[in-house]
């Protein structure tokens, strides 16, 4: 398919620059151009097509259809019958969903500060002076859970914060701390929720930050050096402010990431005890596939699309205000 | 990393990705910044790889021993009996052949669309440019779950449905690997096309012959990533295929951890040490390519 673009073009190409060589003057050089121009708007779109109709078929329609059909009762069974708002305020008064996107929120925040905090900590301290192969090898350990599957991680964290004989619980026990009821208490699960994620998240930030570090000049550092900023106070008056750029790109992607939380509260608690670790895309999930309300499932969808873009755009508002850029 | 900083201005560069040279070192009296800052870090890090170390370690013990404290975190006389109990319990080779399909699939399909379109973002002009390319950037945007119920229907429209070929297609157009091919194939100077076609190559030749070869380390990001992401995604695969034959690794663990309840940890965490071995394998040798594609242009 691909090559029939060249084929057709090659004889004209041929001819173009043959012809126009012998001839001295103006047609050189106009006459390639075209060709090349023609042939590049073909060969594009060509190149394009797996790319642009696969996102029409497989994310553009579906967004639409994905609003369309909240405005619709379907059970894949009978014919789907238009309801007008009726998802919407269903869903918004089912304390199910309520409860799950109060979570939600609640998660986000707890997680992201936890993991942007961490992440920042441990990236300015691995960037200070050390032997070249200790940072090398922290960086791989922070790094190294990233690569995990969030289920895998999740079924081994399951036994490590297991009650009776949990690792967690045992090393609690040593300084004297009675055993935790980390999954069976809806407190308990949703901190254990949280620190699983964060275990698995953290070096993604890390990484943004050691990035963001490495583009701060020496020189600040040297200058900040001579006014005597030295150890935190060089941190919190240079570090910071330098960094503020990748601190809100990294926010904004452990936001975003967070607030689309599954596999772990899937896997770690099935939501549960009772709907105290049950996240938005957890109930998208089970009234889809679960309950067959597929009209219910994509007003829920519609409304946490509405709530990450809303959370997006204040947060690059705010950053014309704290964002400081070199 | 013995970068003195007290001379000059030119003599080092400050973007060294190696991290920061060391500003003006205290040297008038021991303090204890280093240690403490070491101590702290090795803790993190002891919390990192503990407990994928107890998992390990925890897999090579007896079904019996599983569940015994003190946890072990070196296996000092490795017991292999929960690996072929896995392989009873589960049906390893499927899952596995399953997994290596998908991820394989999509990750070349993934590299050849992301190569093609990066390229005709980068290098090709053409009406409507600039647009379409600010919508491929928006469908990053999109969270999985909006468009699940109707890529659902899709795949069941399409007759698609409880098939392996429901988790490809669907995963194959990028919008972060055309983003990343784009910026790879801005890096190569455009001056190669017009040497291309001085010497009479057309734009499809010049892609194939000269600047696809020059790709293939974005190639091999845009790859890494997507075999990283796929063999581990779980919630896709979850709607969408229904029978275990069609199960890919994370959801036969998730299945295999639900049959056992509590039975044997160590069988379990078989299976668990057993779908970390490509990620491992592509840890070790991608890492870098992988941290590079991970925060590709998210830098200044």
């Amino acid at each position: 398919m691909s090559t029939t673009t060249p084929h057709r073009e090659r004889p004209k190409r041929a001819a173009g620059p043959a012809a126009s060589g012998v001839a001295p003057g103006g047609a050189h050089t106009k006459n390639p151009a075209t060709n090349a121009r023609h042939s590049q708007r073909w060969l594009a779109w060509i190149f394009l097509a797996p790319t642009i109709l696969g996102m029409g078929l497989f994310t553009l329609i579906p967004i639409v259809a994905s609003v369309v059909l909240a405005f619709f009762r379907w059970d894949i069974i009978s014919a789907p019958t238009f309801v007008g708002f009726d998802n919407f305020s269903e869903v918004v008064q089912d304390p199910t969903v309520r409860v799950s996107f109060l979570n939600t929120i609640v998660f986000v925040v707890v997680a992201v500060a936890l993991q942007l905090g961490l992440a920042l900590a441990l990236a300015i301290m691995v960037q200070e002076k050390m032997p070249a192969w200790l940072r090398v090898f922290f960086r791989s350990a922070f790094f190294f859970p990233l690569i995990l599957s969030a289920a895998s991680v999740s079924i081994f964290m399951r036994y490590l914060f297991n009650e009776q004989f949990g690792v967690v619980n045992w090393f609690l026990s040593l300084v004297g701390i009675p055993a935790v009821p980390w999954l069976t208490t809806p407190g308990g699960s949703a901190a254990v929720v949280i620190l699983v994620y964060v275990w698995q998240n953290f070096g993604f930030s890390f990484l943004l930050f050691i990035g963001g570090l490495a583009s701060i000049p020496v020189e600040t550092y040297e200058a900040a050096a001579i006014d005597g900023a030295t150890g935190w106070r060089k941190h919190l008056h240079v570090t910071l402010p330098l960094l503020s750029p990748t601190t809100l790109v990294a926010s904004v992607m452990a936001i975003i990431s967070a607030l689309q939380v599954f596999d772990q509260p899937y896997v770690l608690t099935r939501g549960g005890p009772g709907d105290s670790t049950r996240t938005a895309v957890m109930v998208i999930f089970e009234s889809a596939f679960q309950r067959l309300e597929f009209g219910q499932a994509s007003a829920i969808g519609v409304l946490l699309t509405l709530i990450i873009m809303a959370i997006t755009a204040a947060q690059f508002r705010l950053s014309k205000r704290f964002v400081f850029y070199q | 990393m013995t970068t003195t900083t007290d001379h000059g201005l030119a003599g080092h560069s400050p973007r060294l990705s190696e991290g920061l040279p060391e500003t003006s070192p205290n040297r008038r009296r021991f303090s204890w910044a280093f240690p403490i800052r070491i101590a702290l870090l090795v803790i993190a890090a002891a919390l990192t790889l503990g407990p994928v170390m107890w998992t390990l370690s925890t897999s090579l013990r007896s079904p019996s021993e599983s569940f015994k404290l003190p946890p072990s975190f070196i296996p000092w006389n490795p017991d292999f009996t929960s690996y072929g109990e896995v392989f009873q319990q589960l049906n390893i080779f499927l899952l596995v052949l399953n997994s290596a399909l998908v991820t394989g699939l999509i990750a070349v399909g993934q590299m050849v669309s992301a190569a093609l379109a990066g390229y005709a973002f980068a290098h090709l002009k053409f009406r409507g440019r600039g647009a379409l390319f600010s919508i491929v950037l928006a469908t990053m945007m999109v969270p999985v779950q909006v468009t699940i119920v109707p890529v659902f229907m899709l795949i069941r429209g399409m007759g698609l449905s409880d098939t392996l070929l429901a988790l490809i297609l669907p995963a194959i157009p990028t919008a972060f690997g055309t983003f990343l091919m784009r910026q790879y194939f801005m890096g190569l100077p455009a001056e190669l096309a017009e040497a291309a076609s001085i010497d009479g190559a057309s734009p499809w030749r010049t892609f194939r012959s000269v600047y696809a070869p020059l790709a293939m380390p974005g190639m091999a990001i845009v790859g890494i990533l997507a075999f990283n992401f796929h063999w581990n995604e779980f919630f896709r695969p979850l709607i969408l295929t229904i029978s275990e034959q069609n199960f890919t690794l994370p959801l036969g663990l998730v299945s295999l951890q639900g049959n056992l309840g509590t039975g044997s940890i160590s069988v379990v965490l078989a299976g668990v040490v057993l779908s970390m071995i490509p990620a491992l394998v592509v840890f070790m040798f991608g890492q870098r390519a992988l941290q590079d594609g991970l925060t590709a242009g998210t830098g200044k």
